[in-house]
C-alpha cells in the first residue's frame, strides 16, 4: 500500500467514519443528552450519510474536491453546530489539498493543521473548553511529531488516534465553555464531551485505513 | 435602495412567524426579507449553504443597500459565519450580522429598513432593541 492518501482511501475513511458514528450513535446521543440537546449522534449520522452519498454519486476528481464535497454535505445536512464546525474543518483541508491526487504524510499534516485552525477560528474554542478541539489539537500535535520523523503514515495516524482518545477522556472533568453545555456551568463537569468523542472516532478510523 | 433582511433560525415556523409579526409594522413589500431556517427534513437546524443563498438573494433585492442578518442562537451563529465565507467578497462587505435578540431586533430592523435607513444604522438600532423593553420593565 502506498504511504499516502488518495480519493479511494479518503472515501474508505469517510465510509468508516460514518459506520463508526452509526455504531456509536446511542453513546453519542447519551453523552449529548447529559449536557447538550441529544442530537449529536443523529445529526452526524444524517450529515455523514449525505456526505457518503455525495462522493459515491459523483466521485471527486482530486483530494481537494473530495474534502470540499464532504464539507458542504455536512454544512447542509447536519443541522446543529457540528455542521459548520466539521464543515469548516473539511473545507479548509480541501483548500490546502487543492488539486493534489495524493496526500503524503507532510501535505496531509498541513491539511490537518488548516482544518484545526478553521475549527478553532469558527468555534472560538480554546483548549480546555470541553469541545472537539480538546481531541483534535493533541491529535494533530501527535501526528506532527511522527511526521517530523518521517512516518510512516500508519504510525502518525495511530499516534494521533491515541492522543485524540486521551484528549477526549480529558474532557470529562472540564467545565464546558462553549455551546449548549456551557449554560450548565459547573454542572457540565463529570460528563465526556460528545464532540470530542466523535472527533476521536474520526482519527481512529483514519488510522484503521492504513493499518 | 432598501436594506435587505435575512432571518436565520433553527425553526422554519419560528422564522416565518417572526417575519410575519415584524411585517405587520411596515408597508407591505417595503423590505426585501429572506428566511433561511430549519434542517432539510423539517427538523430543527441551520444550513450555511441555504443562509449564503438567502444573503445573496436579499442583497440582490437591496439595490446595493446591503443586508442585515438577524438570528437565533448556537449553530445559527456558526452557520451564518460560515455562510459569509461562501458568498462573494462584495456581498460579504455589504452584510452585517446582528447580535440583536431575534424578535425585538427584527421588528426594529424592518421599521428602519422600510424608511431607507443605511445598513449600519439598521444594525445598530436592532442591537439596541431590548432597551425599550428593559426600561418599561425596570423597577420604578
Amino acid at each position: 500500500m502506498p504511504d499516502a492518501w488518495d480519493v479511494p482511501l479518503l472515501t474508505e475513511w469517510l465510509t468508516g467514519f460514518r459506520d463508526a458514528v452509526d455504531q456509536a450513535g446511542e453513546e453519542l446521543t447519551a453523552l449529548d443528552s447529559a449536557i447538550g440537546d441529544a442530537d449529536h449522534g443523529s445529526n452526524m449520522r444524517r450529515g455523514l450519510a449525505a456526505a457518503v452519498a455525495a462522493v459515491s454519486q459523483a466521485p471527486p476528481a482530486d483530494c481537494g474536491a473530495f474534502f470540499k464535497t464532504v464539507g458542504m454535505s455536512l454544512v447542509s445536512n447536519v443541522g446543529g453546530a457540528s455542521g459548520p464546525l466539521y464543515g469548516t474543518l473539511f473545507l479548509r483541508m480541501g483548500t490546502v489539498a487543492g488539486t493534489a491526487g495524493t496526500l503524503a504524510i507532510q501535505l496531509f499534516g498541513e491539511c490537518l493543521q488548516a482544518g484545526l485552525d478553521g475549527l478553532v477560528q469558527r468555534g472560538k474554542a480554546q483548549p480546555g473548553d470541553k469541545t472537539m478541539v480538546d481531541a483534535m489539537l493533541p491529535a494533530v500535535r501527535a501526528y506532527d511529531e511522527v511526521a517530523a520523523d518521517g512516518g510512516p503514515m500508519v504510525s502518525a495516524l495511530t499516534a494521533a488516534a491515541q492522543a485524540a482518545a486521551q484528549g477526549r477522556d480529558g474532557t470529562t472533568p472540564m467545565e464546558a465553555k462553549k455551546g449548549r453545555a456551557s449554560y450548565l456551568g459547573e454542572r457540565s463537569v463529570g460528563h465526556q464531551d460528545p464532540g470530542a468523542t466523535s472527533m476521536t472516532l474520526l482519527f481512529e478510523t483514519a488510522a484503521k485505513v492504513f493499518a | 435602495m432598501t436594506v435587505g433582511i435575512v432571518v436565520v433560525s433553527h425553526s422554519r415556523a419560528l422564522a416565518d412567524a417572526a417575519v410575519a409579526l415584524a411585517a405587520e409594522m411596515v408597508p407591505a413589500g417595503s423590505v426585501p426579507v429572506r428566511v433561511a431556517a430549519g434542517a432539510p427534513d423539517m427538523s430543527f437546524g441551520t444550513d450555511a449553504a441555504e443562509i449564503a443563498a438567502a444573503i445573496q438573494a436579499a442583497d440582490g433585492a437591496s439595490d446595493g443597500a446591503g443586508v442585515v442578518v438577524l438570528l437565533d442562537l448556537g449553530s445559527a451563529i456558526l452557520s451564518t459565519q460560515l455562510a459569509l465565507d461562501l458568498v462573494p467578497a462584495d456581498v460579504r462587505d455589504r452584510t452585517i450580522v446582528s447580535p440583536a435578540p431575534l424578535v425585538e431586533g427584527l421588528v426594529v430592523a424592518m421599521i428602519n429598513a422600510s424608511i431607507g435607513t443605511p445598513r449600519e444604522r439598521v444594525a445598530a438600532d436592532a442591537s439596541g432593541a431590548l432597551q425599550p423593553k428593559q426600561s418599561q420593565l425596570a423597577a420604578d
